[in-house]
Order: structure tokens, then C-alpha cells, then sequence
């Protein structure tokens, strides 16, 4: 059975799976850690040093496509996967992918149990803060509180909608574009794509006032 | 913080490493992961970078002799290969270690539902 005959994430009983070049890495992890030479938490420290450094990153500029291209707004937001896939430079991206738009109306977040069920094909590593058992429980419960934890405070009448991403569904959040970008060309624009914005704990940047 | 100090050096003696203005760069998570493991054992005194660097050019060469187009995108296979022969050379892990390792992931990956985190047991050694 194919997942794309099953879009719909029928696929639990499906088993993980392990690149080969993984499967060499994870044997030498576990072989230097049983022998004393380093332990997970070091490993994990020196990887998550360079969290931000991560992957491709390629967010940012489908958000800024998103913004200026009307036409590519509704086909991510029709099929994410689809959309995304071209801006992968060879292997697969976005696999699984769900956007979900920013509105004055609604504000989304995204949350996970297990770091597995980030995009990072599309956003990077997930930050450490996005695997913690606070983040994940509490996000759920008072997303609002969160939110102005991380310096984002909406307004009221904002409805708050949090997804929970699951191994066969990941989410892209699509934010609102900055007032006084009129005119901003594509790469411009991509500079304020935060990474938090497109997990729904950020804001894009603002563009710098004139001077 | 120290890891950014040892980074520095690796760098410093790895100029082929993918880097941006702040430091390393890496396309897929087992790519920091091999490299945390490079900057662990150096700290540890495993060997000295200018042996590291003189072994990953070897590796990259023989490669590029057996026709890798060398675009930087085989990087981190050719620093993950090294780092095999490495640990063999210090006689940290054997081939028959890393290979009866891969082979116990490899079930273990079998074992565990999609979505559920991997981990290794015991049994996953035996088949």
C-alpha cells in the first residue's frame, strides 16, 4: 500500500524506515556511547548548537511566493505537498504537508509529540523549546499564554487554532504579510519569514521604518 | 560555549566543510550528527585534526577517482565514511561492530510503528 493512495493518513500500521546512511550513523552513536566515548546529551548539545542550521529552509520563500503570487496561495494551500516539491534542490520535500493560513480571524499554531513530525525538509531542525513536554502540553491548554511568552500578543477576537501534527500529517503555517511591503519583491520579502512564524509562536518581521 | 570553540577548529582544519557567514551548515540532521560525533572524539583525544583532515582527503580523493562529481553535496558521505575508518583505525568500533549495529537498527525500524520514536533493545541484535 502507497501513502498517496491513503492521503488521509490510514497508515499506522506501516513500520518506520531508516535511510541507509542513518541506519551507519545510529550504529555509530550507539557504539560510541555504549563504549563511554561521548553520551547522548553531548551529541544532542553539539547538533542543537546548529539547530538553526539545519536543513534547507526553504519556508520562507514559499511564504513569500505565497504573498506575492496569488495563484501559488491557493495551490499550497490546496495541496502543500504539490506546492513545495519544486523548491526542493533533489530529494523530497514537504511530504505530508498541510498549510494553514493566518487570518485577522484566526491565528494558527503547531505542535508535536515527537520531533519526527516536524517539517524540517521544509523549516530546518525543530527549535529544543518545540520538543518539550511544557510546550506541547501547554500550547493545547492556554495557547494564548504561550503565545505572549513568546512576545506575541493577538487580539482578542483572534481565534486561536492549534494542530497537532501527527508522522502522516505535518503543518506549514501561513502568516499574514507584514503591512508596508507594498511592492516587495519575493526575496525581500522572504527576509521577514521567521521560522516561529511558520510554526505559529512568531510573527513575520516588521519592515524597517524608513528613515 | 565550547561547542562553537571546537567548531572553530574543526573548521579550521576542514576548509571543504559546507559553512554560511555564522559557522557550519548541514542539509540533513545525520549530517550535525556525524559531525557532533567528529567534535566528540576530538575532544575526547581520538586524534588530532591534522590526522582527521589527512584521512578525509584520502577518502574524498579515492572517491573522486572512482567518479564522485565532487559538487559538495557528497560531503557529509565522504566526513560520515571517514569517521568509519576513523573509529576502525583506533579500534573504537570494528566493520563487524558497525555492521551487526546497522543490522539491529535496521530491525528495530522494522519493529516500530511509523511516527513512533526508534530504540534499540537488546533482541533487535539477534534477529
Amino acid at each position: 500500500m502507497t501513502t498517496s493512495e491513503h492521503p488521509h493518513g490510514h497508515d499506522h500500521g506501516e513500520s518506520s524506515e531508516l535511510s541507509e546512511t542513518e541506519l551507519r550513523v545510529r550504529a555509530l552513536q550507539t557504539i560510541l556511547i555504549d563504549k563511554g566515548y561521548t553520551d547522548a546529551a553531548a551529541l544532542d548539545a553539539i547538533v542543537e548548537a546548529y539547530e538553526q542550521k539545519i536543513g534547507p529552509h526553504i519556508g520562507a520563500r514559499v511564504v513569500a511566493r505565497a504573498w506575492t503570487d496569488p495563484a501559488f496561495r491557493q495551490a499550497l494551500l490546496a495541496d502543500a505537498t504539490a506546492a513545495v516539491s519544486p523548491f526542493g534542490q533533489g530529494g523530497r520535500v514537504g511530504e505530508n504537508l498541510v498549510a494553514v493560513e493566518n487570518t485577522p480571524e484566526r491565528h494558527n499554531m503547531v505542535v508535536c509529540t515527537l520531533c519526527s513530525c516536524y517539517p524540517w525538509d521544509v523549516l530546518g531542525l525543530p527549535p529544543v523549546w518545540y520538543k518539550s513536554f511544557a510546550y506541547r502540553s501547554r500550547t493545547v491548554k492556554e495557547p494564548r499564554s504561550v503565545l505572549r511568552e513568546f512576545g506575541v500578543t493577538l487580539p482578542e477576537r483572534t481565534e486561536i487554532r492549534v494542530w497537532d501534527s501527527t508522522a502522516e500529517v505535518r503543518y506549514l503555517v501561513l502568516p499574514m504579510r507584514p503591512a508596508g511591503t507594498d511592492g516587495w519583491s519575493e526575496e525581500k520579502l522572504a527576509t521577514l519569514v521567521t521560522r516561529d512564524s511558520m510554526v505559529g509562536t512568531g510573527l513575520p518581521r516588521s519592515p524597517e521604518p524608513r528613515s | 560555549m565550547t561547542a562553537n570553540d571546537a567548531a572553530k577548529r574543526a573548521l579550521a582544519a576542514n576548509p571543504g566543510l559546507p559553512v554560511d557567514a555564522e559557522g557550519p551548515v548541514f542539509r540533513e540532521p545525520w549530517q550535525a550528527q556525524a559531525f557532533a560525533m567528529t567534535l566528540a572524539l576530538h575532544e575526547k583525544g581520538l586524534f588530532a585534526w591534522s590526522e582527521w583532515a589527512a584521512m578525509l582527503g584520502e577518502t574524498i580523493k579515492a572517491a573522486q577517482a572512482a567518479g564522485d562529481p565532487d559538487t559538495g553535496e557528497t560531503y557529509y558521505h565522504h566526513w560520515l565514511a571517514t569517521l568509519e575508518r576513523m573509529t576502525a583505525k583506533k579500534a573504537v568500533a570494528s566493520p563487524a561492530d558497525l555492521a551487526s549495529h546497522r543490522d539491529a537498527w535496521e530491525r528495530a525500524a522494522h519493529r516500530t510503528p511509523h511516527g513512533q520514536p526508534i530504540e534499540l533493545k537488546s533482541g533487535d541484535f539477534t534477529g
